[in-house]
């Protein structure tokens, strides 16, 4: 079968680039999911605070996906359920994506462009080096999420949790109101990863304590958790001895990090950031291999799936003009972004000047808290961005908007920086 | 004068807000970036609420679960009443986004409403 555009992903990120991109005139799309419906991770997210954004209200989850999906539906996008996609090929009549599912086998569908919209997963206790047995009841934040929001099962009674991501603050209060009782949140770093205001309504309202610099340093139980130690490490992220602390339960949960999930964009020859895990992209958010995209988790890790809308609205609208045949410009100048100076990475890594539209959004992650400080670009050596931030820090998105007339009016830069600057 | 520092709880953006009180009456709401975070503030300090989120049993669904919300914010301390009222409720599929689940959750006059669709299980 031939496609104008496959979208990997029918998670908010794939739903997103789809609406936009047959807005935007592109007739022959196809999104596969390998879910038993779509909306991604949304479905299994059923607190509240999405789409302050993009719809003015506060919507949960589930809902905010409705919203997409009935899009999609109105606009009668074509999508594959329950499919799992295999591989990506790029050749001389477009790129070759190697899917299967029960009712179809295994299809060899072609595309003019794709957008990759895979998502992320959660990091697991095998990546993070935890000593102890390994009995059953531990489970990372977001298994334990969609055990009890969609499978109906309650992983355990007395549970601690690993980790303050946003995950992990939400499912201390859900696993509570499900009458479990959250014995504390662990936190290594000195800060927690998640939002503020989850940390206010998911812990603070019931009393759940939060331990920054503490991390587990033994699970015990050999059938079943049985309780395990905590220890406040030192500046080095090493346990401090006299420090442990036993706490007894059943389950331990995991909210340790998310990473894109990219093993398809590597297939393709998609050269990855070593930061962010995602594809490296350029203002259009196209990767190194012409004609695939990236959006959302897939691309970076964002709090917000606000912001995973509107960046995956543009991979839309850009693979659009690519089927079009908009984005030849080959002698286009490529200018890099470099993220110094306490900012971790930015996306896009690259810009063409001649190719982006009025303004673009930089979005970027800082490596550590700052308070009263300025985020700064600078082209070449001039800055034209200063803005002061009261508060920077690791578990919190940021951005900057560029303005194309900034960077084409004047003189020539070779580099785009963007640093945290000190008051 | 009395002050209370709080985390806006409103949006993301997490701005820190300083309270100022005289006698139990807000004086001024500072810190905050927009009106919703005065309006929180206040609110905060006098009469806390929140919209709670869970879930209940469905018979005959292609899940065995729908979630739900409170289809508007109710006291803080009505958050444990409320979630004990969810487990004695079960609905039937199809569920629609919007159905009442349960009228006037624990007195508070707010309804509890389905936030997904669940389809009945084809027999």
């Amino acid at each position: 079968m031939q496609y104008d555009l496959i979208i990997i992903g029918g998670g908010p990120a794939g739903l997103a680039a789809a609406v936009s991109a047959k807005k935007e005139g592109v007739e022959n799309i196809l999104i596969l999911e390998r879910d038993r419906e779509l909306g991604g991770i949304l479905n299994q997210c059923i607190h509240n605070g999405f789409g302050l954004h993009t719809f003015k209200e506060e919507l949960t989850g589930p809902e905010y996906a409705w919203r997409f999906i009935q899009q999609v539906e109105e606009l009668q996008i074509p999508y594959k359920l329950h499919t799992m996609v295999l591989d990506i090929r790029d050749g001389e009549n477009g790129k070759t994506v190697m899917a299967m599912n029960r009712e179809d086998g295994l299809m060899m569908l072609t595309a003019r462009a794709v957008i990759l919209a895979m998502g992320c997963r959660e990091r697991p206790r095998g990546a993070l080096n935890i000593p102890g047995y390994r009995p059953a009841g531990i489970y990372t934040a977001g298994t334990a999420q969609r055990l009890v929001n969609m499978e109906g099962y309650m992983p355990g009674r007395e549970v601690v949790i690993l980790g303050s991501g946003d995950i992990g603050l939400i499912m201390a209060r859900r696993m509570t109101l499900e009458g479990a009782k959250v014995k504390v949140v662990a936190e290594l770093m000195p800060f927690s990863g998640g939002l503020q205001r989850n940390i206010v309504q998911c812990l603070d309202d019931f009393d759940i304590p939060l331990k920054l610099s503490h991390t587990v340093i033994d699970i015990q139980g050999k059938e079943r958790v049985t309780g395990i130690t905590l220890a406040e490490v030192d500046e080095n992220r090493k346990p401090i001895p006299g420090t442990e602390e036993f706490y007894a339960c059943d389950t331990l949960l995991l909210s340790c990090g998310l990473i894109p999930e990219n093993e398809l964009s590597g297939k393709i020859g998609v050269e990855l950031s070593r930061i962010t895990s995602g594809p490296v992209v350029n203002e259009s958010l196209e990767t190194n291999v012409p004609g695939v995209f990236a959006c959302g988790n897939v691309l970076h890790v964002h709090d917000l799936v606000d912001y995973v809308s509107e960046e995956a609205a543009r991979a839309g609208a850009c693979a659009a003009a690519y089927i079009r045949g908009e984005k030849e410009k080959e002698d286009t100048k490529e200018i890099p972004v470099f993220a110094v100076d306490g900012v971790r990475y930015t996306v896009p890594q690259t810009i063409r000047p001649a190719c982006m539209e009025d303004t673009l959004t930089l979005r970027f992650r800082v490596g550590a808290v700052y308070r009263d400080c300025y985020v700064s670009v600078y082209l070449g050596d001039r800055r034209i961005w200063h803005k002061k931030k009261r508060k920077l820090a690791p578990g919190e998105m940021e951005q900057v908007v560029l303005k194309k007339s900034d960077l084409t009016d004047r003189e020539s830069f070779d580099k785009i920086t963007v640093k945290v600057e000190e008051a | 004068m009395e002050t209370r520092e709080l985390i806006c709880i409103n949006c993301p953006l997490g701005c820190s807000l300083t309270v100022t009180m005289e006698n139990g009456a807000v004086k001024k709401v500072e810190g905050n970036t927009c009106k919703k975070g005065e309006a929180y503030g206040t609110k905060e300090v006098t009469n806390p609420t929140r919209i709670v989120t869970s879930s209940v049993r469905v018979t005959g669904g292609t899940l065995p679960v729908v979630s739900v919300k409170t289809a508007s914010d109710i006291p803080k301390g009505k958050i444990y009443d409320c979630a004990k009222a969810l487990k004695t409720v079960a609905v039937n599929a199809p569920v629609h986004i919007g159905d009442v689940v349960l009228k006037n959750v624990c007195g508070t006059g707010v309804d509890m409403i389905a936030t997904k669709n669940i389809p009945a299980v084809s027999k």
